[in-house]
């Protein structure tokens, strides 16, 4: 055949044959986080994909205009809400930043220590997804049973398993709970084991291997023009971790690695998953004996409430408990931006300040997002069955992305 | 004194800006408010501003993090160069490079009337999806964009709601009777 | 006359209700319990009757009972006939396989000769390779008339994948033939008194190969590409609901059953005690001649054959719980590429041992 000929032969139309167009739709057992995949196949090749998101659009950034600064927090528990207490992290330190309060040594130590709980779970839940998709029903009972325990650790501080409103504008809502300490070292006992008994399940598992080595595998380069930021970027070879770049709260006197990967391929974007488990857990324990004792909140009222007695027995402690209750915080004017690393990546929130007690702008810089619009760049001329581990590990969560 | 004006030496990004549109009428404003590094540019210069970010050595703004875009509608006094221009809409990249360790925010102001502004999916395909979102929630036309469709909202939907002159109480078409 | 057909319904009756009322409901509870205590939970425990709740065995009860109540649809724009007929399609050839695996030796009752099993055929290998592959209708067809795209996907995966692993599954067993000198089930059986004649000393290699085609054909995991819940939702079997979809159901773990059966014909001896021969064991009870010494004998050899089927379906159970899926691509590699030149090496292999007397001939 000739060269023109070659490049005028469709395949297609030669053998009268058609794609099969079909629709992965909102509710699948896989897309969990309503995403919508419109796939064109040639058998099982997908030759086409169109992601379709915003199935979970609530409109966060129109209510949290509505809303006082204050009343954000149960707003930011609801975008990944697997990590509730780091989106409340980052917020906090967003508007703290813009109002230029430092919080306590304390209050910073437990923010720490919530955040790396959260992440240890949103990381436990994302690998026990991937098993559960990949058939492995056991591993992912394990890492559920994981994820429960340290949920229960997070429950005992905040009062709620899931959406955990802990933080407030300048310290948090309570203190760690008594014996704190010893049940988080009972239930790190129990987890490493549980991560031994994944690990022998599945790391070294040929049908495992033969199912995320090579699949989906993504360069550095086309990782950061792509807007990927946390373990899917690291996974590709770039050591960019927002806790060592830009040190917050008490991230620089702890001691903990930042696990890189190699190629990019999902199973790089699994085994850092792994890794960051143990490390997360590393910084929780050097927490937890480096914690000072002492206030956790601000002592200023303009800014965080004080006790209730305060409150009701001082005339001036009660004029600002009034006016922080009915017009709410009055954050200064301008705009700024604070990056944490979230179980996903950067999450960014970038709010814009008028004075008075409300938002202009809530803006938050959802770290699937941009990880997700290369789906397709990932999974073009791949088969179905590696769309669904891809998915996974590239881990879109639908109240993050969507908002 | 406005509440941009933090004073203290610029860092090295921003004097290589400073530097760089020195003499042009490119930079509009640039500060360094609580430490983040922010210049305000003519939304004709975008592919311009955000091209030398992204290519020059120094900078080497690798990752674009953010597009945003906020409305300005009740709030202008906030930023006086809105007034000044009769701009509404402020279209905000957030860039960071990975390699040197540091951000920047650009910011492009935009009149109600045209808000259009050269789409930058060139320089970075992450900007495909974030100048969608824009489109969807604020209306402003990225120019050269291959695929400027609504991303969050169904494709029914009427109007852009993160406007401040949207109706929160204004009913859509699909859902219950129209207003 | 009337004395051999009232034998043979006693034989079916006990192999086919064996199989459908005691085997499939106990497999799900099996299913549900052994995967439980693998991953550190109770399982379902809650239905009760009169507040017995027997550790959790009533809910394949409740959950028949469910079943057969549901609403039983078939999608619009699907084939009737073929929608209706894709999970009997399935059933039957599972069942009709048991028709040939022989659960026990011969006896003497009361004057008569009573071979346990249901059809005596001299070519019980091959019967039960054909039937077993007529299996793959059923799905085909339930993919197909289904009118939904997933199920489709799924159907075309499973005739593949069946297709692919029958070839290797009857070439593996080849060996087993040439060593027995026979293709009839009870003469393979019989041949296994002693424990070194079982076929798993001489044919470890084909039960590994046997037993990789059989969970293939079986499309259970690490197989069950074709009913990939997280890809397909359901494969196959999307469209279905009520007693149809119990019918799919039931199927896969008759087939279970009937692989555990054919394993243990083939390779472990299949009724007989290690190391106890059939007539000693009729003797120590009192001889040929009383009934009663060779009912004994029956009910001994019964329940050995099902506790060694019990074995194998725990093995079989424990290999779903614990691998993950393998890709599609990767399936059809391992049946083509991997087991099929395996199983003709094998073959090779074994006949030249044959042949040169390394083997000693049954």
């Amino acid at each position: 055949m000739t060269e023109q000929a070659k490049r005028n032969y469709d395949f297609h139309k030669e053998h009268h044959t058609e794609l099969l167009t079909v629709n992965m739709g909102p509710s699948h057992p896989a897309t969990h986080g309503t995403v919508k995949f419109m796939l064109a196949l040639d058998g099982e090749t997908i030759e086409n994909i169109d992601v379709e998101v915003g199935y979970l659009h609530r409109g966060f950034e129109k209510e949290c205009e509505a809303q006082m600064w204050n009343g954000v927090f149960p707003y930011t528990d609801r975008l990944d809400y697997l990590t509730s207490v780091l989106n409340n992290v980052g917020y906090a330190m967003t508007v703290e930043k813009l109002i230029g309060i430092t919080t306590p040594e304390r209050c910073q130590y437990i923010r720490v220590i919530m955040s790396e709980l959260a992440r240890i779970g949103a990381h436990y839940t994302t690998l026990a997804a991937g098993a559960l998709e990949l058939g492995a029903l056991t591993a992912f009972i394990y890492f559920v049973e994981a994820r429960e325990m340290v949920w229960d650790l997070i429950e005992a501080t905040c009062g709620a398993r899931l959406t955990h409103n802990y933080v407030r504008i300048g310290g948090l809502t309570g203190d760690l709970p008594d014996g704190f300490a010893g049940n988080v070292k009972s239930v790190f006992a129990t987890c490493r084991k549980l991560w031994l008994d994944f690990d022998k399940l599945l790391t070294k598992n040929r049908i495992f291997l033969d199912r995320m080595r090579d699949v989906a595998a993504i360069s550095a380069a086309d990782a950061k023009a792509w807007g990927f930021t946390g373990p899917c970027l690291r996974a590709a070879g770039v050591p960019y971790d927002v806790r060592r770049a830009q040190p917050y709260l008490v991230y620089d006197r702890v001691d903990f690695e930042i696990p890189i990967g190699e190629t990019g391929d999902n199973y790089d974007r699994f085994q850092v998953r792994m890794e960051e488990l143990e490390q997360s857990m590393r910084i929780v324990e050097q927490c937890l004996t480096q914690i000072p004792d002492g206030p956790i909140n601000v002592n200023n009222p303009e800014w965080r409430q004080p006790s209730k007695d305060l409150s009701s027995t001082n005339i001036e402690y009660m004029i600002h408990h009034f006016k922080t209750v009915m017009e709410g915080v009055h954050v200064p004017v301008g705009e700024v931006y604070q990056a944490v690393e979230g179980a996903n990546g950067e999450l960014g929130y970038y709010i814009v300040s008028n004075g008075s007690g409300h938002p202009v702008k809530m803006r938050v810089r959802p770290p699937c997002f941009p990880i997700t619009s290369a789906l397709p760049l990932l999974i073009k001329g791949r088969l179905i069955a590696d769309l669904i581990p891809t998915f996974d590990m590239l881990n879109l969560i639908g109240g993050e992305c969507d908002r | 004194m406005n509440w941009w004006e933090t004073g203290g030496a610029d860092s090295p990004v921003m004097a290589r800006m400073k530097e760089r549109f020195a003499g042009t009428s490119t930079l509009i404003l640039t500060h360094a408010f609580k430490g983040d590094d922010t210049i305000v540019i003519q939304p004709a210069d975008v592919s311009l501003v955000l091209g030398f970010l992204k290519c020059d050595p120094a900078l080497a703004f690798d990752i674009l993090m953010d597009v945003t875009a906020v409305d300005y509608l009740n709030d202008a006094q906030i930023h006086p160069y809105l007034l000044t221009m009769g701009a509404r809409f402020e279209v905000v990249y957030h860039l960071y490079s990975e390699e040197k360790n540091h951000r920047i925010r650009v910011k492009a102001p935009l009149k109600a009337e045209e808000p259009d502004i050269n789409s930058v999916v060139s320089l970075w395909p992450s900007a495909d999806w974030f100048e969608r979102e824009a489109w969807d929630l604020y209306g402003i036309v990225f120019r050269g964009h291959p695929n400027l469709k609504r991303i969050l909202l169904y494709e029914k939907f009427v109007g852009h709601p993160l406007r401040k002159d949207y109706p929160k109480t204004k009913r859509q078409p699909l859902i219950g009777p129209v207003n | 006359m009337t004395a051999a057909l009232v034998e043979t319904a006693l034989k079916i009756a006990f192999v086919f209700g064996l199989n459908l009322s005691v085997f499939a409901p106990i497999l799900g509870w099996v299913e549900r319990k052994q995967s439980a205590v693998m991953q550190d939970r109770i399982g379902a425990n809650r239905a009760d009757i009169l507040g017995f709740t027997i550790i959790g065995l009533f809910h394949t009860m409740s959950d028949t009972i469910k079943l057969v109540f549901k609403e039983d649809f078939i999608p619009r724009g699907a084939d009737r006939i073929m929608h209706t007929a894709a999970p009997a399609l399935a059933l039957i050839p599972a069942l009709v396989a048991f028709t040939v695996i022989p659960f026990g030796g011969k006896y003497m009752l009361w004057g008569h000769q009573v071979n346990l099993v249901v059809a005596d055929l001299d070519v019980g290998v091959l019967f039960v390779f054909a039937i077993s592959s007529l299996a793959a209708y059923g799905v085909v067809l339930a993919g197909w008339s289904s009118n939904n795209n997933w199920s489709f996907l799924g159907g075309l995966r499973a005739a593949a994948q069946m297709f692919s692993y029958e070839v290797a599954m009857g070439l593996t067993i080849m060996g087993l033939v040439m060593y027995y000198q026979s293709l009839s089930l009870v003469t393979i059986v019989a041949k296994q008194d002693s424990l070194l004649h079982w076929g798993i000393v001489w044919h470890w290699p084909a039960f590994i190969l046997y037993f990789t085609c059989a969970i293939a054909e079986n499309k259970r995991t690490p197989f069950d590409a074709p009913e990939a819940e997280s890809e397909l939702v359901a494969g196959y079997f999307t469209e279905y609901s009520g007693m149809k979809f119990i019918m799919f159901w039931m199927a896969e773990f008759v087939e279970v059953v009937t692989i555990a059966a054919l394993c243990v014909v083939m390779f472990f001896g299949g009724h007989h005690l290690p190391f106890i021969t059939d007539a000693g064991l009729i003797d120590a009870f009192g001889g040929t001649g009383s009934a009663i010494a060779n009912l004994l004998a029956m009910a001994i050899h019964i329940v050995t054959f099902i506790l060694k089927v019990i074995v194998l379906i725990f093995f079989q159970m424990t290999i779903r719980w614990t691998l993950p899926r393998f890709r599609y691509d990767h399936v059809m590699a391992l049946g083509w590429k991997m087991v099929l030149p395996a199983s003709l090496i094998w073959i090779f292999i074994v006949a030249v041992a044959l042949l040169t007397g390394a083997m000693p001939r049954l």
